[in-house]
C-alpha cells in the first residue's frame, strides 16, 4: 500500500477467527464477498446489501460493523470474527446455546449477525435492561421470530456468562 | 433497489484504490484522481451510493489509515477530532460525553452500532444531506472545519461548509482533515434531540440543537439554536437564540425560542410528514432541546 493508486486483483491478507487468509481480490469487493467467496466462510449471510439488515454482521479489531458496506482491502491486515469462531471444539458459545434453547431463531438467516451483536452487547454492557438490548439490536432485522425469543436468548445468554 | 445484475455490474466495473498514510499522499492521490476521485471514510454512505449508481468513482481515496484524521484529542483548548474517527468511538469516550454531551448524542444516533463502527463525522458533514445529525451540533458548538488541498490547509465554519443538498465548500481535491470545537465555558452545555417516526435506525424528520451557557445565578448568557432536516441545510436559528439570552428559560422564553424556530423552518411535505407538522416538531423539539441544555448547565455551575 503506498503512494500509488492500485487497480486489478490485489493481494488482501486478513486473520479470520485466528487463522490467517490470504487472496486475490478486486479493490471493490467487499467484506461479506470476500469472506464467503475467497475464505469459504459462508457462515456471514448477505441480505440487504445496503447497510439495513445487519445479517452481514462481523467484528472488525472488536467492532462490530456491516461487511456490505467496507471493502476487503479497507481492513486488510485487520483481525476479524465472524460466526464460525464463536463455537469452540463442538461446543456453542453461550449465546449460541441461548438461541438455541430460547427459540431465538427460526430460519436462521439472520442468527450470524445477532450472535455477534449480541456477543458485543454482553461484552460492553453484561446485564443490560430490555431497553438497552432493544437499542443495541435496532440494527438487525429478523422476519421470522417476531423477536420476543430473540430478547429472552439474550436475558439467559446474559445469565449464562455471569456465572 | 439494485436488482441482481446490477449489482454484478458494479463489482465488475474497474476502479482504483488509494489508501495514503498522510495527508500529503492523500492530496497527491487527489490532485492524480482528478474529478472521478472520491474520498472514502466509513463508506456507509458512499457505499450504498455507489451501490445504487448514484456516484461512481473510479477512484476510492481511503482516509482511514492517516493518523491525522484517526487521531481524537481534548485539551485545555477544545476537541481536535479526526474526520476519520468512527462514531463508536467518539461516543464510547467518558470526556467527550462530559463536555459535547448534546453533540456526543448526535454521533450515538447515526445508523446502528454496526454502522457506527465505521461511520465519521466528517463522512456525516461532507455527504451534505440535510438531515445528517452531527451537523446542528456542529453548528451550535462553533465548530471550525480544517481542510486540506493542493494549495495548503483552509479553516472554513461548520455554518458555511454545507451550502445546499449534497454540496459542500469543498473544491475538487480538498477534502476535511478534522473538526476544531473550542472549549465549553464555564455554565455552557448543549444537547440534541431529533424525531423520527421510529425509535433508531430513521432519518430525522427534524433535529434541534442547542448549546447555552448560564451565569451562576441561572441567567442564560449565551445561546445558539440550529435544526436539521427543515431546509436545504442544517440552518441556525438567531431568532430561537435571542429568545433564549437575556432570559431564565421559563416557559415564556422557551416559548418565544420555539415560535422563532417554527417560523425559521422552511421545511418540505413528503411522506415522513408535512411541512405544518415539521414546523411544529421544531418548535417542540427546540424547547425541549433547550431545556435539556439548561439542566446540563446547571449542573456545572
Ligand atoms: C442503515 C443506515 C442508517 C443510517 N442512519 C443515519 C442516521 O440515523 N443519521 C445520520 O445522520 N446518518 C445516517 N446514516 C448515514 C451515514 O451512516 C452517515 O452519514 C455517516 O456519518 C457517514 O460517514 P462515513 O464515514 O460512512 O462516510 P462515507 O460514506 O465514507 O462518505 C460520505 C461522503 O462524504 C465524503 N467524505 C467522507 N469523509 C470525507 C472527508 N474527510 N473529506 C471530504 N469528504 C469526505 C465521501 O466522499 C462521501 O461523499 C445511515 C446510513 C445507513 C447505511
Ligand atoms: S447485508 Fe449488510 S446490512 Fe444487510
Ligand atoms: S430467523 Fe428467519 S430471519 Fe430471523
Amino acid at each position: 500500500m503506498s503512494t500509488k493508486p492500485v487497480e486489478g486483483l490485489q493481494a488482501i491478507s486478513v486473520t479470520v477467527n485466528g487463522e490467517d487468509y490470504t487472496a486475490l481480490a478486486e479493490p471493490r469487493m467487499l467484506l461479506s464477498d470476500f469472506l464467503r467467496h475467497e475464505c469459504g466462510l459462508t457462515g456471514t449471510h448477505v441480505g440487504c446489501e445496503q447497510g439495513v439488515c445487519g445479517a452481514c454482521t462481523v467484528r472488525v479489531d472488536g467492532a462490530i460493523v456491516r461487511s456490505c458496506l467496507t471493502f476487503a482491502i479497507s481492513v486488510a491486515g485487520s483481525k476479524i470474527d465472524t460466526v464460525e469462531g464463536m463455537a469452540k471444539a463442538n461446543e456453542l458459545h453461550p449465546v449460541q446455546a441461548a438461541f438455541q434453547e430460547e427459540h431465538g431463531l427460526q430460519c436462521g438467516f439472520c442468527t450470524p449477525g445477532f450472535l455477534l451483536t449480541v456477543q458485543d452487547l454482553l461484552e460492553k454492557i453484561p446485564s443490560p435492561t430490555d431497553q438497552e438490548i432493544r437499542e443495541h439490536l435496532s440494527g438487525n432485522v429478523c422476519r421470522c421470530t417476531g423477536y420476543q425469543g430473540i430478547m429472552a436468548a439474550v436475558r439467559s445468554a446474559a445469565q449464562k456468562m455471569q456465572t | 433497489m439494485p436488482l441482481e445484475n446490477e449489482g454484478e455490474d458494479w463489482r465488475m466495473l474497474d476502479a482504483q484504490y488509494i489508501s495514503p498514510r498522510s495527508v500529503a499522499e492523500a492530496v497527491e492521490a487527489l490532485k492524480g484522481g482528478g474529478k472521478d476521485a472520491m474520498v472514502l471514510a466509513g463508506g456507509t454512505d458512499l457505499l450504498v451510493q455507489a451501490r445504487t449508481g448514484l456516484r461512481d468513482p473510479r477512484l476510492y481515496v481511503d482516509l482511514k489509515r492517516i493518523p491525522d484524521l484517526m487521531a481524537l484529542d481534548i485539551s485545555s483548548k477544545g476537541l481536535h477530532l479526526g474526520a476519520s474517527v468512527p462514531a463508536a468511538q467518539i461516543f464510547e469516550n467518558e470526556d467527550m460525553k462530559a463536555l459535547y454531551p448534546g453533540l456526543t448524542e448526535a454521533v450515538d444516533l447515526i445508523g446502528s452500532t454496526q454502522i457506527q463502527g465505521r461511520a465519521t463525522v466528517g463522512g456525516n458533514l461532507c455527504n451534505g444531506s440535510p438531515a445528517a445529525d452531527t451537523v446542528p451540533s456542529l453548528l451550535v458548538l462553533e465548530a471550525i472545519c480544517v481542510i486540506a488541498g493542493s494549495e495548503g490547509e483552509r479553516r472554513v465554519p461548520a455554518s458555511e461548509f454545507t451550502t445546499g443538498p449534497g454540496e459542500t465548500v469543498l473544491r475538487p481535491g480538498e477534502f476535511l482533515v478534522r473538526i476544531e470545537i473550542p472549549a465549553p465555558s464555564k455554565g455552557a452545555a448543549d444537547a440534541y434531540l431529533r424525531f423520527i417516526p421510529r425509535t433508531e435506525m430513521d432519518i430525522a424528520v427534524v433535529g434541534a440543537a442547542v448549546s447555552l451557557t448560564l451565569d451562576s445565578s441561572g441567567c442564560c448568557e449565551a445561546a445558539s439554536v440550529a435544526l436539521g432536516a427543515v431546509a436545504p441545510t442544517a440552518i441556525l436559528v438567531e431568532g430561537a437564540a435571542s429568545a433564549l439570552i437575556g432570559s431564565t428559560l421559563d416557559e415564556a422564553a422557551l416559548e418565544r425560542a420555539g415560535s422563532a424556530a417554527y417560523e425559521a423552518a422552511q421545511p418540505i411535505d413528503d411522506k415522513r410528514g408535512t411541512a405544518e407538522y415539521r414546523r411544529r416538531v421544531a418548535s417542540v423539539l427546540t424547547q425541549r432541546s433547550a431545556r435539556m441544555a439548561a439542566e446540563r448547565a446547571r449542573g456545572r455551575n
